[in-house]
């Protein structure tokens, strides 16, 4: 294998935990639990392929994906923001609704419980999504650092009741980086249809959690969860390059990033510490 | 003083009431979508699972399993703890039943075998939440993070000890067991014949009455209950709020557990890669839905189980996928409902207070 | 500097507020002048803090009318508030440690230059707003990294900066340390200077006197007074906020019996802090039986650690703490509970009570093993032990069912000291047993605490309330900078003696 080929497979793998580990950045650091990112994504990934088909091009894919994440973004935030659920169960509720609703509408759409027909999509390194990908991290650290509303953000997650008394609409703050972190995410399922040509049945196959892991075990920043996405893409596609070698076992591969996200919170180096509001809503 | 405990109730059951009524709607429409008449689907799905000994048996052995993982979530939230680890926690418990049923000499008599095979189901879901526990008591490690990324470790490590060294050639199950099966419930009453109920139900229905009792009445539930309401009141009063921790998700894994009698010594005979099939991720609806009571968390059970066979029943008039969405609207739903239910009620008693 | 002709800077007159069963603020009326420092003086729980939160917008007002130079703004946001620079600076500070503090000053109007924040004006806006008032802050560094005194000076530049012409004090120097004061007074005194109008929330009457122009003194929810200070004494000022003459000197009940072993010794103890590596430097005391000992200071000085450590929640560095003769530095608090050491929190609604428990429950939290065996509990025993303790509290409702959520700030610390005082202890620590109490309330405890000292108990008050403490004490220790700088009998102390130690000056008169 050659090392080139090595780092453009590492970057395909990478480019959906990207999208999706930016998104989970942005919703963490507002104080919103970023369960919903594997749901985010699955939406995200059924929308394109709506949109591709629809739309008869690859564009309204990206299209389609993109609304339906803003959509699930509103539903997460109108959830646990305007209502007050639970956050972790807001997570839950729209990860379990969008496996359901994607096979419902699997069935009225295409008429199939496993896949869509074959729709139009980017081959290989055409993908735009993969170039976006890798502009995404530093755009997401100026937003957080320098804009208005990237403090907003930080100070929300932190000390919603000290940014409510400086006036900072907390509730509108946390909902806005919410809907983002919704189509962030579904863009990174967008690309998954987009690659493959085809929509299948839960074809994320837990890829929101990885990038959850990256964004803990990248302690919330976007520039070090960008690295742990690409460290995690670089050990599946080594596992994958090394599968006929039977030099460790797949499933070992797969535990890493699980494994190193537990070892971060439990502060065996140092502890990952998360945003001081994280899950607690600002009382009314 | 009767109007705050008329409260208290109301409190409990509206949400889950409203919720329910959301998702009776957002099913008609789903049903519309797909153009069929909402009444007589509905109609459908009641006889497919109340309406016949068959699907009572299915909807029984469905809400067996349930129920563990529905209190597996609640038991920890009593304590303040979020457990979702209960999918890899039920995997873990069937993985070891299986392995204590294999272990046993063949036909070991059922009054011997059983308590064996059970417990080595609530050792081995016991295990999967200490670690949890132990991360939160002593590194203060968050263990909803603990418990999301723990499903996938130990799920691909029971595919790994399954895949490479114990499984029936060109499947992922292991061999069948030769003793602890639970034997089915039609040996005794034939009508429930093909379903898979068997009477696991009963050591289950056992343990959550004695949760229930546990919690009320031991001192161990009085600590869990001041930890989970106020742990720093309760470290004032000499309760060790780590410890309550740790043995709240031990014991809410072992629960989680539990549930794997019901696929390997009731059904199956074997454990087999995938089993928990999302029943752990459901186990939370069943606590939220169930209030964390543990009687609450049987009703409960009872209603998604019946909706997820439901689906099978109606799948001639629509996809039996729309009992997902309708599963993730009732949690939804009642996510909201909780809050919103607990502000209504506290402005509707305000005013009465304002009185003289 | 009062000029009362001027439309009042700050107009409030009938407002109230109701908080579920409590009437935080029934009939106020304050009115300030511009240009002038404002004292709203009260005790604990007069209402001054949600009359000041009602004014800055963050809490609504069930009846009443405020107006701000003359313009009607009843109901208002804090958006609002800050806008017409009305700003507060809170008792907790409202700091995001995680931002720096120009960032967290510009928070909510940032600077912005081509779309981006501009935080180098920031920094700059900072360090200007510093040299004009006298405030000194680094601009740059992390609000977590600062002390208390300069995350307090962040407070009063974040309202600055805002333009506020109307600055709001919630207790400012509760959580200062003598230094920081000094340097709080100057830079309110500049600022006055400057036209600045200061309305300054505290029951601390030095301060009072000292500092400012006119007095407002609330009592249970209502305006009693309003006094210009040059003409006040801090006694007439005493009785108006307690609202019965108080001798400021004398009226402490002598107790009955005589002064018996020492049941609590405290050797050299040293303590870490919460947020410094020592907060006990070195203590030791003896506590006898059959005396009130009265622990004054003000906040921070490590009274919290002192009484984590003497419960067993928090580990003690080096030193020993005997009971009853017997090390118990390494017993777990429940140990320590079973030994004879019984604990009144100071703060029930987080360490005291389990709210959602009922009335009968929590009077058997932390002796719950007491009643039953083989890890059950005895329904019926805990239900006796409730009716018996209900009869003898007068705790209402007589219901040993109701949630203690449902019952008044006195029948829920009715509920702790009642269960404390069943136990079969020898040493009572009592913090803070009055806090947010009604007068009625405050009477019945103090009386049962006499009672338990004359039944020969020892009981170890904690309290910020000089007065309390100088009411009930026998002994009286001052804590300051985590030491005890002074240890005296009652008959020794004044107010002014104590103010005196407490500021770390030493004794200030020579009645000492």
């Amino acid at each position: 294998m050659s090392l080139l080929h090595f780092f453009g497979q590492t970057l395909r793998i990478a480019t959906p935990y990207l999208f999706a580990a930016a998104g989970g950045a942005l919703a963490e650091r507002a104080g919103v639990v970023s369960l919903t990112l594997e749901g985010f994504m699955l939406g995200g990934a059924f929308g394109a392929a709506i949109g591709a088909w629809l739309g008869g091009g690859a564009w309204f894919g990206i299209l389609g994906g993109l609304a339906v994440g803003l959509l699930l973004g509103g539903l997460h935030a109108l959830g646990s923001i305007r209502f007050g659920a639970d956050q972790i169960v807001s997570g839950v509720a729209i990860n379990l609704l969008v496996v359901g609703a994607t096979r419902f509408a699997l069935q009225l759409a295409f008429d199939s419980s496993s896949n869509s027909p074959r729709i139009a999509g980017f081959d290989g390194f055409a993908n735009p999504l993969i170039w976006a990908a890798l502009l995404l991290t530093p755009l997401l650290a100026v937003l957080l650092n320098r804009t208005r509303l990237g403090l907003r953000i930080r100070a929300v997650g932190e000390h919603p009741q000290a940014a409510a008394t400086l006036g900072v609409p907390v509730a509108r703050v946390q909902a806005v980086a919410v809907v983002i972190s919704g189509g962030l995410a579904a863009l990174g399922g967008a690309y998954l249809t987009l690659d493959q040509h085809q929509f299948t049945d839960s074809m994320t196959a837990g890829r929101g959690f990885i990038a959850l892991a990256a964004v803990i075990f990248g302690r919330w920043q976007p520039l070090r969860a960008a690295v742990a996405c690409l460290l995690f893409a670089a050990a599946e596609t080594l596992q994958i390059q090394l599968q006929a070698t039977q030099w460790i076992a797949a499933q070992f591969v797969v535990m890493i990033p699980y494994v190193l996200t537990i070892v971060a919170v439990a502060g065996a180096v140092t502890r990952a510490k998360p945003p001081a509001a994280l899950g607690r809503p600002l009382a009314s | 003083m009767i109007s705050v405990r008329w409260l208290h109730w109301a409190d409990l059951v509206l949400p889950p009431l409203v919720a329910l009524a959301v998702a009776l709607v957002a099913g008609d429409l789903l049903i519309l979508s797909y153009g069929q008449a909402p009444g007589s689907v509905w109609r459908l799905l009641l006889e497919g699972t109340w309406g016949n000994s068959y699907g009572i048996g299915q909807v029984l052995y469905k809400a067996t399993t349930l129920t563990c993982t529905g209190l597996a979530v609640a038991l920890p939230m009593r304590a303040g703890l979020f457990n979702i680890g209960a999918e890899s926690q039920l995997a873990a418990g069937a993985f070891a039943t299986a392995l204590v049923a294999s272990l046993l000499p063949t036909a070991t008599p059922l009054l011997l075998a059983a308590p064996l095979c059970i417990a080595g189901a609530m050792v081995g879901g016991g295990l999967v939440g200490a670690v949890p526990g132990v991360l939160r008591a002593r590194y203060g490690a968050h263990e909803v993070i603990v418990t999301i990324m723990l499903n996938f470790v130990v799920l691909a490590l029971l595919n790994w000890l399954v895949s490479t060294y114990w499984h029936v050639p060109e499947t992922l199950h292991t061999p069948t067991i030769t003793s602890g099966q639970m034997p089915r419930l039609s040996q005794l009453f034939p009508q429930f014949h093909g379903s898979a109920a068997n009477w696991s139900w009963l050591p289950v229905a056992l343990t959550a009455g004695l949760v229930q009792w546990a919690l009320q009445r031991s001192q161990a539930g009085f600590a869990l209950r001041a930890v989970g309401f106020q742990p720093l009141a309760a470290e004032n009063a000499g309760i060790l709020v780590g410890r309550v921790w740790r043995q709240a998700l031990t014991w809410g894994g072992a629960l989680a557990g539990l549930g794997g009698i019901n696929f390997v010594l009731g059904y199956k005979g074997y454990y087999e890669d995938g089993l928990a099939g999302g029943a752990g991720f459901l186990g939370i609806a069943v606590a939220l839905v169930g209030r964390n009571h543990p009687l609450g968390v049987v009703a409960a059970a009872l209603l998604f189980a019946t909706l997820s066979q439901g689906g099978l029943a109606i799948h001639a008039l629509v996809p039996k996928q729309m009992v997902e969405v309708l599963q993730a609207v009732v949690i939804l739903a009642m996510a909201m409902a909780v809050p919103e239910v607990r502000r209504l009620l506290r402005t509707a008693l305000t005013p009465r207070r304002r009185a003289p | 500097m009062t000029d009362s002709s001027a439309t009042p800077a700050v107009r409030m007159t009938g407002i109230a507020k109701r908080f579920a069963a409590v009437q935080a603020v029934a009939q106020a009326d304050l009115s300030v002048q511009p240009g002038e420092i404002h004292a709203l003086c009260g005790e604990n729980g007069a209402g001054k803090s949600t009359l000041m939160k009602i004014l800055c917008g963050m809490n609504g007002c069930d009846d009443g009318r405020i107006e701000v130079h003359g313009q009607d703004v009843t109901g208002w946001s804090t958006a609002r508030a800050i806008a017409a620079g009305v700003g507060m600076v809170h008792q907790h500070f409202m700091l995001v440690p995680t931002l720096t503090v120009a960032e967290n000053v510009v928070l909510g109007r940032e600077p912005l230059r081509h779309g981006l924040l501009d935080l180098e004006k920031a920094v700059a806006d900072v360090e200007q707003l510093c040299k004009q008032t006298g405030l000194s802050v680094p601009a740059r560094a992390l609000v977590a990294e600062l002390s208390v005194g300069q995350a307090q000076r962040v407070e009063i530049l974040k309202v600055l900066h805002r333009g506020a012409r109307v600055l709001l004090l919630d207790e400012p120097t509760a959580v200062l340390s003598p230094p920081e004061v000094v340097e709080l007074w100057k830079v309110l005194r500049t600022l006055r200077g400057s036209g600045t109008t200061i309305l300054l929330v505290t029951h601390k009457l030095d301060e009072v006197m000292e500092l400012t122009d006119r007095i407002t003194v609330m009592r249970q929810g209502r305006t009693v007074a309003v006094l210009q200070t040059p003409e006040t004494t801090p006694e007439i000022l005493a009785e108006a906020m307690v609202g019965r003459e108080v001798d400021l000197r004398v009226q402490h009940a002598k107790r009955a019996g005589s002064r018996g072993d020492v049941v609590l010794q405290l050797r050299d103890l040293r303590v870490a802090g919460r947020r410094i590596a020592e907060a006990i430097r070195g203590i030791s005391l003896d506590v006898r039986a059959g005396e009130i000992l009265g622990i004054a200071g003000v906040e921070g000085n490590g009274q919290a650690e002192l009484l984590e450590a003497l419960t067993g929640l928090r580990p003690v560095l080096s030193g020993e703490i005997s009971l009853n003769g017997k090390n118990i530095n390494a017993l777990t608090p429940r140990a320590r509970g079973d030994a004879g050491l019984s604990h009144i929190p100071e703060d029930r609604h987080e360490r005291g009570l389990i709210l959602e428990f009922s009335v009968a429950d929590n009077l058997v939290l932390g002796q719950q093993h007491h009643f039953g065996s083989k890890g059950l509990l005895d329904r019926r025993a805990i239900d006796a032990h409730a009716q018996a303790a209900i009869a003898a509290w007068d705790i209402r409702p007589p219901d040993p069912q109701a949630p203690v959520r449902t019952l008044s700030g006195g029948n829920q610390q009715k509920v702790v000291i009642a269960r404390e005082m069943a136990r079969d202890f020898s040493v009572l620590i009592a913090a803070q047993p009055t806090r947010g109490v009604d007068v009625g309330a405050i009477e019945f405890i103090h009386d049962r605490l006499r009672q338990a000292r004359d039944a020969g108990k020892a009981v170890l008050l904690v309290s910020a309330e000089l007065r309390e403490i100088l009411t009930l004490s026998d002994r009286i220790a001052v804590l300051y900078g985590g030491q005890l700088v002074a240890v005296l009998p009652r008959d020794a102390c004044s107010e002014a003696i104590l103010g005196g130690y407490m500021t770390g000056l030493g004794s200030t008169t020579e009645a000492a």
